[in-house]
């Protein structure tokens, strides 16, 4: 990947993330809404943030908008239940005393730029039914599959990241 | 809530043991990679909440380990197997396709 400098507009969005993250896991972890504890963690949370805000920079994260958090949100609900069945899935299997599995390796492909949103389409695929990313190169994800239905790269493209996809293109415009 | 948070947690528990059995039947490391990250996953995740809900003090601070645990665990799931792949663990017998060469040869043209 070349290394270029990142804009202006890039900075200002990973400086925002940064603040918003840490804030809110100060708040979380605090527990306490007392002014002392505010401003004191909001003062260093505004100094990591300005001194680390250049790293985050070119992970190219998504603009805030009311969409695209809406669209987070049902992302999350999406993914929670993808989870479920996994587990009942994998416990299924585990359980079953001739083991029904049928494992093998595919590629699938993906449309999404942006490294955040690669990374968190493999974490996804890594949590749903009997797949799991072994690795990301380019545009292309090799997956692990314990029941392989389908072996060309439409046909497992589409069964695996579809459901996703859709979503996290429409967070990561 | 005391109930309520017992019984999350024994699921939890539940879902963890599955894990460790997969880890035990399943033939190889990637079939013992899939059993072990989702079951260790909601297990976990449902044992920190339910700890969280039996005492609301601590309830945000699980909300964050929880979602630390949700975060990290596909990652060293992910680390796991590339490195197995890497270092040349076979897959089992019963495995029907493998797509890694295909994919070598798209990492050289890259």
């Amino acid at each position: 990947m070349p290394q270029t400098t990142p804009s202006t507009i890039e900075r200002v969005k990973g400086f925002a993330w940064l603040l918003m993250a840490t804030f809110v896991l100060w708040l979380a972890l605090s527990s306490k809404l007392n002014r002392a504890e505010l401003i004191c963690g909001g003062l260093v949370c505004l100094i990591i943030s300005l001194f680390g805000a250049h790293m985050y920079s070119k992970l190219g994260f998504p603009s805030l908008s009311m969409k695209m958090v809406l669209f987070f949100l049902i992302y999350i609900i999406v993914l929670f239940w993808e989870i479920i069945k996994a587990n009942f899935d994998v416990a299924y299997r585990v359980v079953h005393p001739k083991m029904p599995i049928k494992p093998g390796i595919v590629v699938i492909k993906t449309h999404l730029k942006s490294d955040i949103a690669k990374m968190i389409l493999a974490s996804s695929i890594t949590l749903t039914p009997g797949t799991f990313t072994l690795d990301v190169i380019g545009d292309k994800l090799l997956i692990h599959w314990i029941n392989v239905k389908a072996e060309d790269i439409d046909g497992a493209t589409s069964l695996i990241s579809r459901k996703f996809e859709k979503y996290l293109r429409i967070i990561f415009t | 809530m005391q109930i309520i948070g017992t019984v999350i947690t024994g699921i939890g528990t539940v879902f963890l043991c599955l894990g460790g059995l997969g880890v035990f039947r399943l033939p190889d490391v990637y079939n013992r990679l899939q059993a072990g990250t989702k079951c260790t996953t909601l297990g976990a995740f449902l044992t920190i909440i339910g700890v969280g809900i039996m005492h609301p003090d601590w309830l945000s601070k699980t909300l964050v380990i929880a979602l630390f645990i949700l975060i990290t665990n596909p990652i060293s799931n992910h680390a796991l197997g590339r490195a197995s792949r890497k270092s040349g663990v076979p897959l089992c017998d019963r495995s029907v396709v493998d797509k890694a060469d295909e994919f070598e040869e798209y990492k050289e043209k890259q």
